[in-house]
């Protein structure tokens, strides 16, 4: 019988520890963004771990994945351990601030997706404005997105998920260099769409780096 | 990754792995033949892999009818000397059950593994139940991976130790450990073989050839007495190897305040929680990882125990790693306090994350503290470490007031039916049709079952009040039109029904019961993902299959009442739903229309709200369509999410909705 040969990824570089907390809604395409990170991230060399939601909590509910770079075994990001929280709605960034501390990394994209259930279960969406402001006034780096307007412009809103990619790699915590990241792109997503999704990442980046 | 990279990626090769790929790349290299399952969350994946997959890695597959079948497939592929694998979610092996326990009996000639993925913290099911439970139920060892790449690596360790013994290996996942991804290195692909005679045929997966033994495969009570004790036999020597075995590994630290004073037991994704904060907080307490976990590794545990001062055991769900340590313990008469779930250090329910096992540490490590012996002992280094808490817990963030009164109004997202989905038609004219024949909603009693159709539990629905399993929603209907005199309409979808609804069907025919029976046919297993089941004409590895139409079943079971609707027909399916309503007997309504999510559907105009729109919001209110909602004064309908079934204009009393004209 086979002894079994257990690979434990021990090579990975030591010199990062870096949790990504990405939250929306289904289908916005939070997943395929993840696993571009986490790619990108074995494409430099580190070890990686990351945690998904399918199923029943998929449809049309919150989703979120967690990224954890660096040596770490469990994929959960522990409460205020995030390093940088990417929302892909504006109520979503307020559910995730549980992972965050004063020092992490908010950016969210400011087009709200309105619940249907709001009518009957009585409650209001709050203002966008209202959202980014009471952020400002709690965490130090706070960064609203236009991000469907800046997937409309790099060709169409579907785009909107490498808009986001785009601006996580902006912020200049973020471990992996904007070149790893487009290349780990360009393995996930096919090639017929490359090009809108290049524009998409330096629409989101650009946007970053314009307000740093 | 394209999903072709599981089946051409060469040793030493490395991918960024979803747990479920992971156990697909394990299949593969294990050199499986036969794979069967039913797809459930969250083992689905492993399934939707395959069936694009198969083919180039020389394996059949199929989506079985329900999971027993599934097993049965997988036993006598073994039983013919190829290696088989079935997978399913941890609810699945209790459909499962009957024949996989017998399986253990029987034994067989090629390996055979039985994944099972348990969801704790119930992401996507109806309980929490912890499959290791089985393990011992049964006599069938279990494996435990906590990664993607253990997942891998643990298909063709369990493949080559089924094989060994001739009995079937459990590798038990989590959803965590399922959905999680990770740096897979890969491994040697083997060529499948079979262990009795390999038939070459015109397919593209290798025959195996069964070799008539009934002293080993038929269980009559005389053959099965003897089946047991080769059970007991081969499980004492398996629990040799869980002793003696590196799968069993005990992970220790260079330094830490505890070492060598106390240590930790764990298994599967909980081991990730336990290793991740003893090393971020240098406890230096040793880890005993089970991998191998039943049989019991007796003088592992033992050798581990003996000269602690206690030992903690990290495991989610149930106490089974605990209930056979304090075995251990007690059978060596051995005094070593087991901090686990029975005295309540760490909750009896639900999956774990750092914060949990760091807080369930501590109530036993801050007592240290205090305690002069320990001190003594710690005068080093260490003793610093307890100057306070020893596992320092992060106080959380205060927020402003503005930011909490946000956090307290974030309004809700729960999982709901999408937009243009059929289901929704049908509880909107359900609930409809029976208001207007004036029957109370008390008096009303909604059987459900599983599938995205549970989320008619929801308001405005409320179509959800009985639920227990796969197909026990016509079962259910049974039973209540038994025992109570209340109107009774149960809903269940088409891959659900094929599944487990037909014998429940029969009862209801056969013993003359009067309830409304729904069957959802939206043409697709849609909450798993969208996998074939046998009322569409495709299999498991994409080629033309026959389809098995649902209305020749239920009329061959002698149900005389059976209408078949568009469901998006708001008015003929009331109209049909009163009349079953008051049928007295088994009443089949088959509402016919296929999920949005199914690919290649065109795109027609999308509907728009009228300026005539008086903001009755009849609509937002009572059919609680996701595209249509009530924003700064206006109802709006989101033109993205619109698929155009046009229901909401049925719905509209003042005919303010209309379809968009051409741009």
């Amino acid at each position: 019988m086979s002894e079994l040969n257990l690979n434990t990824n021990n090579d990975s570089k030591e010199d990062v520890n870096y949790s990504i907390y990405i939250s929306g809604v289904g289908g916005q395409g939070i997943i395929k963004t993840s696993v571009i990170i986490g790619e990108a991230a074995m494409l430099e060399g580190y070890d990686v771990v990351m945690s998904e939601i399918h199923g029943m909590s998929q449809r049309g509910g919150s989703v979120s994945t967690e990224l954890k770079i660096g040596n770490f075994k469990s994929s959960i990001v522990e409460e205020s351990k995030a390093d940088l929280i990417l929302a892909f709605e504006p109520i979503e960034v307020l559910r995730g601030l549980n992972k965050a501390n004063k020092d992490t990394t908010l950016i969210f994209n400011t087009f709200p997706i309105v619940p249907s259930t709001i009518t009957q279960t009585g409650e209001t969406y709050p203002e966008i404005e209202d959202i980014a402001i009471n952020l400002k006034d709690n965490f130090d780096s706070v960064y609203p997105l236009e991000a469907n307007g800046l997937a409309k412009d790099a060709g169409s809103v579907l785009s909107l998920n490498m808009v986001l990619l785009g601006a996580s790699i902006a912020n200049d915590s973020f471990p992996l260099s904007k070149e790893t990241v487009i290349t780990a792109m360009k393995h996930n997503l096919a090639p017929k769409f490359h090009e809108m999704n290049l524009k998409a990442i330096e629409n989101g980046y650009n946007a970053i780096k314009d307000s740093l | 990754m394209a999903y072709d990279q599981l089946v051409t990626s060469k040793k030493g090769d490395k991918l960024f792995l979803l747990g479920n790929e992971a156990a697909v790349r394990g299949a593969i290299e294990a050199g499986v033949s036969v794979a069967a399952t039913y797809p459930g969350t969250p083992s689905s994946e492993i399934g939707n892999i395959l069936s694009v997959v198969a083919k180039n890695a020389e394996m059949y597959f199929e989506f079985s009818a329900n999971e027993k079948v599934a097993m049965e497939v997988a036993a006598t592929a073994a039983a013919s000397g190829i290696r088989s694998f079935t997978f399913m979610k941890h609810v699945g092996l209790n459909v499962a059950a009957d024949s996989f326990m017998t399986t253990a009996y029987s034994g067989l000639k090629g390996g055979m593994i039985v994944l099972v993925a348990d969801d704790p913290s119930l992401f996507s099911s109806q309980n929490e139940q912890d499959t290791r439970n089985y393990s011992r139920l049964s006599s069938i060892p279990i494996l435990e991976p906590s990664s993607p790449q253990e997942i891998k690596d643990m298909m063709v360790y369990g493949f080559d130790l089924s094989e060994t013994f001739g009995i079937p290996v459990i590798l038990r996942t989590s959803t965590r450990v399922s959905h999680m991804r990770g740096i897979v290195e890969c491994g040697e692909i083997s060529k499948p073989k079979s262990t009795t005679k390999e038939i070459t045929s015109d397919k593209h997966w290798l025959k195996g050839y069964f070799v008539k033994n009934p002293r080993e495969f038929v269980p009559v009570p005389a053959n099965a007495l003897e089946m047991h004790e080769r059970l007991v036999a081969k499980i004492e020597k398996i629990e040799e190897i869980a002793n003696e075995s590196p799968i069993n590994e005990v992970y220790s630290f260079e330094s830490g305040a505890l070492q060598g004073k106390y240590g930790v037991i764990s298994s599967g994704g909980a081991f990730n929680y336990a290793y991740d904060v003893i090393s971020q907080e240098s406890l230096g307490m040793d880890i005993l990882k089970l991998a191998l976990s039943y049989p019991t590794p007796k003088d592992l545990i033992y050798d581990f125990c003996k000269n602690l001062d206690g030992v903690f055991i990290v495991e989610e769900v149930d106490p089974v790693l605990e209930r056979d340590v304090l075995a251990v313990l007690g059978e060596y008469n051995l005094d070593c306090p087991v901090y686990g779930k029975f005295d309540g250090t760490f909750p009896m329910i639900h999956e774990f994350n750092l914060d949990i096992v760091k807080e369930s540490f501590n109530k036993v490590i801050s007592d240290l503290k205090d305690d002069r012996e320990f001190k003594e002992d710690y005068k080093s280094e260490n003793a610093e470490d307890f100057e306070g808490n020893l596992i320092e817990i992060l106080e959380k963030m205060e927020f402003t007031d503005g930011l909490n009164e946000l956090l307290e109004n974030i309004p809700t997202r729960a999982p709901t039916l999408c937009a243009g989905c059929s289901h929704r038609s049908a509880y909107f004219a359900a609930v409809k049709a029976y208001q207007e024949l004036g029957y109370l909603s008390e008096d009303m009693i909604f059987a459900s079952d599983i599938g995205c159709y549970t989320l008619g539990i929801s308001p405005p629905y409320e179509t959800a009040d009985y639920l227990l399993s796969m197909g026990s929603s016509v079962g259910d209907g049974c039973g209540f039109s038994v025992a109570t005199d209340q109107h009774v309409m149960s809903f269940i979808g088409d891959s659900t029904f094929f599944h487990s609804g037909l014998s429940p069907l029969v009862n209801a025919v056969h013993n003359k019961n009067k309830f409304v029976l729904t069957i959802l046919d939206n043409r697709i297993t849609a909450m798993t993902g969208g996998q074939p089941n046998p009322g569409i004409p495709v299999d498991g590895m994409g080629d033309e299959a026959p389809a098995i139409p649902i209305e020749d079943i239920v009329e061959a079971i002698g149900v005389k009442f059976l209408k078949i609707v568009n469901p998006h027909n708001i008015k003929k399916t009331v109209d049909i739903y009163k009349e079953a309503l008051e049928y007295d007997g088994v009443a089949v309504v088959i509402a016919r229309y296929p999920c949005t999510l199914i690919k290649g559907q065109k795109k027609k105009a999308p509907m728009v709200i009228k300026d005539n729109c008086v903001k009755c919001l009849e609509c937002v209110k009572t059919l609680a369509c996701p595209a249509i909602s009530y924003l700064n004064d206006k109802v709006i309908i989101d033109e993205a999410l619109c698929k155009s079934c046009a229901v909401c204009i049925q719905v509209c009393p003042n005919k303010a909705i209309g379809v968009k004209k051409g741009d």
